[in-house]
């Protein structure tokens, strides 16, 4: 690009040719107002604020030019606020105040250019007819979905929405300057940013704030250039040219040796338990929502509120909602009653509120644990032994007000109990994951009755899966707290290593095999195998057993029409041996 | 002297076998009358082993498998759950009372119900009576030249 040299009131300075003289301006300091410029659309003069004073040359004649789309050529005298400039700049802004109604943008103006009684041309049309909101529409957007009509009874000219085109995507009211285009909800189609009161939710965010690589992600479903094939504003605003519409989704294949699930859990959902009046009731509230309201970086940033903002006076912790309970989950979840003493704490520490834990039983099993359940004691926690039995409103009329009741039977004096509260936290059950089975049966490995991954042994191995090479870590395989999965953890890592190291896997010595003579193709088998280890081989026309995946389940060979599948250790002679032997 | 039946249980590795390790841990008393051979998996128990049972003098078959959704190899006791029925059916055909096969699911846990389930199945026999195969005219094995060989397919 090469530069060129103007002069803008007396100062020379060189900017690149080809900007425009606004932007010249601007970073020299000089503040003119250009209500209808946008950086990322084309310049087009509408409000005509941004007029300076121009002279080409030595002794043309000088005249006013809109400094937004005006480029800048060499020997230009700029003047931006000399007297026939103001006057133009006025002239626009008495214009604009002529057609529209008082705004905090146009009133700021009218008091910066001394216009002392503007005269405000309507009652409640904001509207300044920049055509921000429709150049963003079609040109940025793609969407086409606003116009100008005319209205006839209020005298004015108006924006008109085709509510079929648009997007709900808010750029013309991101973009109007005077906050005449506001958003709302339209009828029932969501707004796409309506989670805005709790934080950004643009199309281009960070998956969570640990993530690795911790480097934001386009979410196409959102994104206008995605939907709309317009904006692409993201990559004019990259300073490292990082963004890149056109690269695909990549699926890429790693050769491993070892796996290890680590897939985790899922959080009950304690809804179809309409006694607690989760959904129903907006302080009743499970632990996972509490903890996001203790987080600093989250919605109430780190204060434990109520719906309508006050501070509670009263919170009821309810342990066991789905898990020691023989409708849902008939295990115990195990850290349950640990983290509900945290709230407790956290609760004691953050408001002046009183807590009450209702329990079946503490199970504060681990190191300190105990120690902390005393701590808690000591600080005036009240412990209740016994399920809560139901939430209710304070009166069913009044409900809409937020005070609740929680009912129990404290098993420990002998009475049932109805504890008036602010807020109640249920401690849901930790669940298996509800694609647990789907992705198991990926890697063969089965899931037990209750959903969580089967190890191989439960004493003896209790990392392995009964697939060779596939370890277990974590909550996938059962609950248990964070040391405790941390510890399953290393020990996956540690086996996983053995394997690694070593380079071989060493195979149990029953296997199942088949005797080609034998075999008429039939391929019953199959299909039985859970492992996938048998397949076809077409040349011979005999199915083929690969003894690495095969367990030894002997499936096929009980299935095998010819009896020409041989279960090593298992063969059909020791065990008719064995069943003759008994017998007689 | 009352009649002891024989029973024969086959019973998985992983779940059922175990259990009745645990039954036997536990010192849980179950009827002698059962005698067990264990299997890698429910899966693995062709009809054939059950046919010569009854031919070798059983007077009943109990097969312990895993419970459905708990199979240590996904679902072999679902093939298992499959050949019974039709077991019973071709049982049927030789005069042999389909009560006298059962299939139960037995886990690694359950010692107490493997007491259960055999002391239960040993009573239902017992009021079965003897397999009588023998007043039929058979003579239970001991002349067999033990068990054909596979037959070459006829594809090779």
């Amino acid at each position: 690009m090469s530069k060129v040299s103007i002069e803008i009131d007396g100062k020379p300075i060189e900017v690149e040719s080809g900007t425009y003289l606004l932007e010249a301006v601007r970073d020299l300091g000089v503040d003119i107002p250009a209500p209808c410029r946008y950086p990322y659309l084309k310049p087009k003069p509408s409000c005509r604020l941004c007029s300076v004073e121009i002279s080409e040359g030595a002794d043309s004649v000088s005249k006013i030019v809109t400094s937004c789309n005006y480029p800048v050529t060499a020997g230009l005298k700029v003047l931006t606020n000399s007297e026939k400039a103001i006057e133009a700049r006025r002239a626009a802004l008495n214009n604009l105040i002529g057609r529209t109604a008082p705004t905090t943008l146009l009133g700021d103006l009218a008091a910066q250019f001394k216009i002392d009684n503007p005269k405000w041309g309507h009652k409640y049309v904001t509207c300044i007819f920049c055509k921000l909101c429709i150049r963003v529409c079609d040109e940025l957007v793609g969407a086409k979905a606003l116009s100008f009509k005319k209205v006839t009874d209020q005298d004015t000219t108006s924006i008109k929405l085709d509510p079929e085109k648009c997007i709900l995507c808010g750029a013309c009211a991101f973009v109007c300057p005077t906050n005449h285009i506001k958003l709302e909800e339209a009828q029932d189609r969501p707004v796409v940013h309506s989670e805005m009161s709790l934080g950004p939710n643009a199309a281009i965010s960070l998956t969570f704030r640990q993530a690795v690589p911790n480097v934001p992600r386009i979410h196409t479903e959102q994104c206008i250039h995605f939907t709309m094939g317009g904006c692409q504003v993201c990559s004019e605003v990259c300073p490292k040219d990082a963004i890149h519409y056109d690269q695909p989704d990549q699926i890429e294949e790693i050769e491993v040796g070892t796996v290890i699930m680590a897939t985790g859990f899922q959080d009950f959902d304690p809804t179809p338990m309409k006694q607690f009046g989760y959904g129903k009731y907006p302080n009743v509230i499970s632990a996972i929502e509490f903890e996001q309201m203790n987080n600093a970086a989250g919605s109430t940033g780190g204060k434990i509120l109520l719906e309508n903002g006050a501070e509670p006076r009263s919170i009821a912790i309810l342990h066991c909602i789905g898990s020691r309970d023989d409708n849902y989950h008939k295990y115990c979840s195990r850290v349950c009653c640990m983290y509900a003493l945290k709230f407790a704490h956290l609760a004691k520490e953050k408001t002046d509120a009183e807590v009450y834990q209702l329990y079946i039983d503490m199970r504060a099993f681990g190191k300190g644990y105990e120690e902390f359940y005393h701590r808690l004691l000591d600080e005036g926690v009240n412990v209740i032994r016994g399920k809560g039995a139901e939430v209710v409103p304070v009166s069913y009329k009044r409900s809409a007000e937020g005070g609740l009741i929680v009912r129990c039977e404290d098993t420990l004096i002998g009475k049932f109990r109805e504890i008036p509260v602010d807020m109640v936290i249920l401690c849901t059950a930790l669940e298996a994951r509800s694609d647990a089975a789907a992705v198991g049966r990926k890697f063969n490995i089965s899931t037990g009755a209750d959903g969580w991954y089967i190890e191989a042994h439960p004493k003896l191995a209790p990392v392995s899966t009964t697939t060779e090479g596939i370890f277990l870590a974590g909550v996938c395989q059962g609950a248990k707290d964070i040391p405790d999965a941390v510890a399953q953890g290393s020990a996956a890592a540690a086996q996983a290593m053995r394997l690694l190291n070593k380079g071989e896997v060493l195979m149990d010595a029953a296997y199942a095999e088949i005797q080609e003579q034998f075999c008429s193709g039939c391929r019953i088998c199959n299909g039985l195998c859970p492992y996938n280890a048998i397949s076809y081989e077409e040349a011979k026309k005999v199915s083929y057993i690969n003894s690495a995946l095969c367990k030894a389940c002997g499936t096929c060979v009980a299935g095998c029409p010819t009896g020409a599948i041989k279960a090593r250790h298992f063969t059909d002679e020791q065990i008719y041996a064995q069943i003759e032997g008994i017998l007689t | 002297m009352s009649f002891e039946p024989k029973i024969l249980g086959i019973l998985c590795n992983w779940c059922s076998y175990t259990g009745a390790d645990l039954a036997g841990t536990a010192r849980l008393k179950y009827p002698a009358n059962l005698m067990s051979v264990r299997v890698m998996c429910s899966g693995r128990v062709d009809p054939g082993f059950i046919f010569d049972a009854f031919k070798a003098g059983a007077d009943g078959v109990l097969i312990c498998g895993c419970h459905p959704g708990d199979c240590h190899y996904v679902e072999g006791n679902y093939k298992c759950l499959r050949r019974i029925p039709m077991t019973k059916t071709l049982l049927q055909g030789f005069g042999i009372d389909p009560n006298r096969l059962r299939l139960e699911w037995v886990s690694a846990s359950e010692g107490l119900r493997f007491q259960q389930v055999v002391t239960e199945f040993t009573e239902q026999i017992r009021s079965l009576g003897p397999l009588q195969l023998k007043e039929w005219g058979y003579t239970p094995h001991q002349s067999e030249a033990g068990h054909p060989e596979p037959q070459p397919a006829l594809n090779q």
